[in-house]
């Protein structure tokens, strides 16, 4: 299949290994990789904070990028949820009749990394290997918006040699939330702590998820205490195998 | 016009309120302790229930309906009352509600009054306002008798004093009981609260109460309660007043089914509350002989206005998006500085004060829509929140606020793929003040609030799009970019 990818803005900016690591992933599974350099941003931080005006040439750029796309993958549950629930609203504001329909039209072929693994390729096992303890951290959006449910652990258990470790309050969120993480700086403290808490008693050396938006604010925490757990998105684990594992950049 | 919601319009910033909250370690304990335990038993009983998200799609639609046609239901129940032999009285705002109510005490010779458990009163400040006229109001709610006896505020819309523990209960009622031998047990304090209050009772003859809901069909008012307080308020006094905000209204008798199973389930975990008290207008030989309605709107009308909002004034008040939010779980209710706490005071508040105040609230959110998830009467509130974020941004933000300037510079950088690529080079180029060996540790300003207790990974020496682009030239793959 040719897969369109959006890498999302700060993705390409600030974790250029996952987006390495969902072209090697597909690649291997045997699907042809576009990456359309127009893309920038989804509009989700300035639809979020407020700023909802500001979103909509951002909401068009990326329907005019992405209309003849055959499927689009998003390692990003919440700039999928930005699309998927905001993206019909915004066009129906527009009152611009094309606009809307190619926002529908658009829309089924969207699918987050593991959505796209297990719904469109019907994949559980994607011949990843990853020896080493892991938690698995169920974003926000992953959950109550896109509703992945256990598809990213369904993903994870069929990785070789991986220690899946359980993590306890797993539906609580992490305390990022975007601008909150700054707008609300000690309030989002507090619930990292928390959540590193919940961490550090499943004795994981990894903790991975579907967002590195949670996991630069998790890492972020964890990496400032000095705990020794790194942090991977989903991606980099099923990219990883025997002969290609994980680069650990220090 | 004076709309006020408690202290709201005067309290400080959220963020700011929540600092000294969060070094509160006693009340850390106590709040996650309760929250944790009232979540517990609403899974339980939830879970069992095999209509529950039917159960919630009806309360949404019973409640859209109401709203759409709120005028004539509010009229519905106005004559339904009255021919019942009640009396309605509307005041559309907190100060003359509290004015309606001092005239009929004053009315029927009363000097004091007791209380049930009531939020709207909170909001409009009625004890204060009784006071002044020279009219003590007695709590009769457990919760609400430590409050008022603590002189403190509530910190939670069903549990006020949830963020006290037992050993600070004892505290207040041995000093304000005058019982310096009084223990710690729940029994104890308990029989401490009936002795108090059973004085009250028995010899104070008006009766405040609110309303969980008003039924325009039939006149009547429903009153949910756990303690038996309430059906002593409703049931001894000759004169009972109740004030309700106009979104209480439901249309039938049949509509309570609905809810009837909903509230009790999402506020307190139980099947059914242990007192549900149902009357109509007044009843020779039985009940209070005089009972008032006081509808009042205070902000709720200009709700009704905005209809990517109104949604709020669906809330039956049962708090379990209180219990369930990471947000409340830090700080409990006092940092929200209103009546209403949690992710639906984060969305009420500032809406009742027309916008014009508490704005950080709506800011008071992760957006992580775990109280969307237990509403029951699907309230989408995180939507709410990002719209009332957007009213934040038009109606109140100056175009030279920094965030403003920073947000209108970012758009204008992701509108153009050249910006883009530019400011992820310059960005890269610029940093190294702010890096060392990898890692930033201390930005200025309100990123500042990143790093205060976060590291962040220096920007890498290649995006995800350099590293494609030079893929695409070495010719590894025929990409299409």
């Amino acid at each position: 299949m040719r897969v369109s990818l959006f890498i999302t803005c700060y993705n390409d900016t600030l974790f250029p290994a996952t987006g390495q690591a969902v072209v090697r992933l597909l690649e291997r599974l045997g699907h042809t990789i576009e990456f359309p350099l127009e893309q920038t941003c989804c509009g989700q931080m300035h639809y979020n904070t407020g700023y909802q005006q500001e979103a909509m040439p951002m909401m068009r750029r990326f329907v005019e990028v992405f209309r003849d796309a055959e499927a689009v993958c998003i390692p990003s549950s919440s700039c999928v949820a930005m699309i998927r629930d905001h993206y019909p609203l915004m066009a129906a504001e527009q009152s611009d009749p094309g606009l809307a329909r190619a926002v529908d039209e658009l829309l089924p072929r969207i699918y987050e990394l593991t959505e796209l693994l297990v719904h469109r390729f019907g994949l559980e096992d994607v011949g990843a290997a990853f020896p080493h303890r892991v938690t698995y951290h169920a974003s926000c959006h992953s959950l109550r918006s896109l509703h992945l449910g256990d598809l990213p652990l369904r993903l994870l258990r069929n990785v070789r040699g991986i220690e899946l470790l359980d993590l306890p309050n797993v539906d609580r969120c992490c305390g990022f939330g975007g601008t909150f993480a700054v707008k609300m700086g000690d309030l989002s403290a507090a619930m990292l702590a928390e959540k590193m808490q919940d961490i550090e008693s499943t004795r994981a050396e990894y903790v991975t998820a579907v967002d590195n938006s949670c996991l630069m604010h998790i890492f972020g925490g964890l990496h400032r205490q000095n705990t020794g757990i790194r942090t991977a998105h989903i991606a980099e684990i099923l990219a990883s195998t025997e002969n290609e594992p994980l680069e650990v950049t220090a | 016009m004076t709309i006020r919601v408690a202290d709201a319009a005067e309290s400080p910033s959220f963020q700011k309120a929540a600092l000294p909250l969060l070094h509160d370690t006693q009340l850390r304990a106590n709040v996650r302790h309760a929250t944790d335990v009232i979540q517990r038993k609403r899974a339980a009983v939830v879970g069992e229930t095999p209509d529950w998200q039917e159960l919630r799609e009806a309360a949404s639609a019973i409640k859209t309906h109401t709203l759409r046609h709120l005028d004539s239901y509010l009229l519905q129940f106005e004559q339904a009352c009255t021919a019942a032999g009640g009396h309605v009285h509307w005041a559309s705002d907190a100060d003359e509600a509290n004015r309606i109510i001092a005239d009929i005490v004053r009315q029927h010779g009363g000097k004091e009054v007791i209380k049930i458990k009531t939020m709207t009163s909170d909001e409009t400040k009625l004890n204060d306002a009784l006071e002044h006229e020279g009219i003590r109001a007695h709590e009769t709610d457990l919760a609400e008798l430590i409050i008022q006896l603590g002189d403190d505020k509530p910190s939670h819309i069903v549990v006020p004093a949830l963020h006290k523990n037992r050993n600070q209960v004892r505290e207040i009622f041995r000093e304000q009981m005058h019982l310096p031998e009084l223990g710690n047990k729940p029994e104890d304090l308990t029989a401490a609260a009936r002795h108090y209050l059973r004085e009250k009772f028995l010899s104070v003859n008006i009766g405040l109460c609110g309303a969980n809901f008003l039924v325009a069909e039939t006149g009547g008012v429903c009153i949910v309660e756990s303690e038996g307080n309430g059906r002593m308020c409703l049931t001894l006094p000759d004169v009972l007043i109740s004030l309700a905000g106009i979104e209480k209204i439901i249309p039938t008798f049949q509509d309570l089914e609905v809810f009837l199973q909903l509230l009790p389930r999402s506020a307190t975990g139980e099947r059914m509350n242990p007192y549900n008290s149902l009357w109509t207008g007044v009843h020779q030989n039985d009940g209070p002989k005089h009972f008032h309605v006081v509808l009042l709107d205070n902000g709720r009308t200009s709700v009704l206005a905005d209809a990517e909002a109104r949604q709020t004034l669906h809330c039956i008040r049962c708090a379990a998006c209180l219990n369930t939010c990471p947000v409340y779980r830090q700080t409990g209710g006092h940092a929200y500085g209103s009546s209403y706490a949690g992710p639906i005071g984060a969305i009420l508040t500032p809406q009742l004060l027309g916008m014009d105040a508490a704005q950080s609230l709506p800011y008071a959110s992760s957006l992580c829509g775990a109280c969307y998830e237990v509403c029951p009467v699907k309230i989408n509130i995180p939507e709410v929140l990002i719209h009332l974020r957007g009213r934040v941004v038009r109606e109140q933000k100056s175009a030279l606020d920094p965030e403003a300037l920073a947000m209108k510079t970012a758009a204008a950088v992701f509108a153009s793929r050249r910006r883009f690529e530019a400011a992820q080079r310059m960005g890269r180029l610029g940093q190294w003040p702010v890096v060392s060996d990898g890692w930033v540790k201390n930005l200025p300003g309100m990123l500042g609030n990143w790093t205060r207790v976060r590291d962040l990974r220096a920007l890498p020496q290649q995006t995800f799009r350099g590293w494609w682009k030079q893929r695409v030239k070495a010719g590894k793959q025929a990409g299409h970019g």
